[in-house]
């Protein structure tokens, strides 16, 4: 069991309302959390469940209503922008679609060399530089040759959704969120965008969680799966835990609707 | 053997681009549906899927033209028919299709009402409002979605919900096929069921005699349809039955997609997942031999030069490889 000292990422309470009065939501309600180094770490749940609240909440985008996150053991301090700054060099994010994720006027280049900045190497010799951006290009299978000068709408979504890899890979970070990574590209290159990611967990011990409604997807790729429903987490604990024995008639019915390849699929429970 | 409700023979059909090059998106594709039967076609992104739904109806308009084959829908052939007179006379009544991401294309403007209204209106302009409005309250009761909903905007209804108007919208005047494009992956898993069992009501209640279901999700095509077809680069690889095509597929192709199918079933851990190497072939010039050899594992020397018909297996399967099925299953034995 992986021990207390390396505790990457915590909260207790954590909780975002939104609007008040009438139209009062509870987004997330109390949850509590402590993910450790080197996790991969699921968070399932339906469409309008707080999955993705949760996850802005803690790359430190929106608001804290109550509760506190707590990071490498300390509470984490965002309250300006010097110090957000600070929190994403260590906090890092893949989105959903890698269409609207980059700048569209910004070149392939100038994105990479942004992460490079990032990392405090801006001041390194210009051949240093590009040899960091091939190394990265090359590690998710893209030639950098092919791609300088290029705006990111040049090109296939696969490609940009690799060169989000590639942006990670040079920066390194301790935790990286990936909101529904393969969500919008095909089953067949699904299996080639996880297998960075795990290869980038296995070479830099950072720490991943998967925000996904793909039961399947979080059972294949995690060590810990936690469940969430209305805001709360109902069920957390090991993939083989959580996946092949549920014990919350929630896990059941999540589970049982996703179609199956050696099992019946029941189409009667809907 | 039942009656057919569509088949394509030998359909051929071509985008020209910009710099007027010709791309043969689809190319010599043959396929038969029988009543009460689903066709599922799988692929990879770009491989032609979506572009074959398009041609199978016969709604040609540029950069899509025309090149070759037939189309007979219930007996009647449509092929060559003006695209006006597609829309108007097949549209609707005899083919119905959902294009990908058709519920995010809905007009916010206007009540659910009124798109059945102009669907209704395009075949027939004599109905009157309350002539629309009762048919297509009695269609929403018989597809077990409330009446309230045609009074809604589409803001104003879930992702789910959404989806399975567009889908009663589409099957409003009864056509003989329905083709669904992609129709749940924009769904989670719970909405994905109730789509799907609104398409599989709609199929035993008699609204739509055959559909075309066209998905890149192996597990999901394996428990909608009968039979599937594999597309690579605008051909058909391989077509045989779900369980065939899922649990022993014959063409390297079909076998490396089979590989990436991810399921929460025990053992799955342990399996690793395999991708296949490289990207598809550009179509504006496509390779002379196999589309596929150069990033397949089983390539053989004239794999490369000599192209590859379509060969049948007997018992209801087709693939297009060079090497016999013995040889292929020896091949994979081998590899495990």
């Amino acid at each position: 069991m992986l021990s207390e000292k390396n505790l990457c990422l915590s909260g207790s309470g954590v909780t975002k309302v939104f609007g008040f009065g009438r139209q009062r939501t509870v987004a997330v309600d109390h949850v509590d959390f402590a993910f450790h180094e080197g996790e991969i770490i699921s968070i399932v749940g339906e469409s309008g469940s707080g999955k993705t609240t949760l996850a802005k909440m803690l790359l430190g985008l929106i608001s804290i209503t109550e509760g506190d996150i707590y990071f490498q053991g300390q509470k984490r301090d965002i309250s300006s922008g010097k110090k957000k700054k600070e929190y994403w060099k260590n906090t890092q994010a893949i989105f959903q679609d890698p269409f609207s994720a980059y700048n569209t006027f910004h070149k392939i280049d100038s994105v990479l060399l942004d992460c490079i900045r990032m990392r405090g190497g801006g001041k390194l010799p210009k051949a240093k530089k590009i040899e960091l951006m091939e190394e990265a290009c090359s590690f998710v299978n893209l030639k950098f040759a092919e791609l300088t000068n290029k705006y990111p709408f040049e090109l296939s979504g696969g490609q940009m959704q690799r060169l989000m890899i590639a942006r990670i890979f040079l920066l390194k970070p301790k935790i990286l969120m990936a909101d529904e990574p393969t969500s919008m590209i095909d089953a067949c290159s699904r299996a080639t965008i996880l297998d960075y990611l795990m290869k980038l967990r296995d070479d830099s011990g950072m720490t991943l969680i998967f925000i996904t409604h793909d039961i399947g997807l979080a059972y294949y790729v995690s060590d810990t799966v936690y469940i969430m429903e209305h805001g709360r987490f109902v069920e957390s604990g090991s993939a083989d835990e959580v996946i092949l024995h549920p014990k919350e008639p929630y896990t059941r019915r999540l589970i049982s609707d996703v179609p199956k390849i050696h099992e019946e699929w029941d189409l009667s429970t809907v | 053997m039942s009656k057919v409700m569509l088949e394509v023979r030998d359909l051929t059909t071509k985008y020209i681009t910009r710099y007027k090059e010709d791309v043969y998106a689809v190319d010599h594709v043959s396929l038969k549906i029988e009543e009460g039967k689903t066709l599922g076609i799988a692929g990879e992104s770009g491989c032609g899927k979506s572009t074959l739904a398009l041609s199978l109806m016969g709604y040609y308009f540029p950069p899509l033209y025309y090149t070759s084959g037939e189309i007979i829908i219930d007996g009647q052939n449509i092929t060559g028919m003006k695209p006006d007179d597609v829309r108007k006379s097949i549209l609707g009544t005899e083919i119905a299709y959902i294009p990908q991401a058709a519920m995010n294309a809905l007009n916010p403007t206007r009540k659910i009402i009124d798109f059945i209204g102009d669907v209704v209106r395009a075949h027939d302009p004599t109905w009157t409002k309350q002539m629309i409005y009762d048919h297509a309250r009695s269609s929403f009761e018989t597809l077990g979605l409330p009446a309230e909903v045609l009074q809604k905007y589409p803001v104003e209804l879930s992702g789910g919900m959404k989806q399975r108007t567009v889908i009663a919208v589409a099957v409003i005047l009864s056509p003989k096929v329905l083709i669904a494009d992609e129709p749940s992956s924009a769904l989670d898993v719970t909405s994905q069921k109730m789509v799907i069992k609104m398409l599989r009501d709609l199929m035993e209640s008699g609204f739509i005699k055959a559909m075309i279901f066209i998905t890149h999700e192996l597990p999901l095509l394996y428990n909608v349809a009968d039979e599937i077809m594999v597309m690579y680069a605008g051909q058909i690889t391989e077509r045989a039955s779900a369980k065939q095509a899922v649990l022993d597929p014959l063409h390297p192709y079909s076998k490396g997609l089979m590989g990436s199918i991810i399921v929460p079933e025990s053992g799955l851990r342990n399996v690793k997942l395999t991708a296949i190497p490289g990207v598809p072939p550009n179509l504006k010039n496509p390779p002379a031999g196999c589309r596929f050899a150069e990033r397949c594992t089983y390539v053989r020397a004239e794999c490369k030069v000599t192209s590859v018909p379509l060969y049948e297996a007997g018992y209801d399967r087709d693939y297009r490889c060079i090497l016999p099925e013995t040889e292929l299953r020896r091949a994979y034995q081998h590899a495990e």
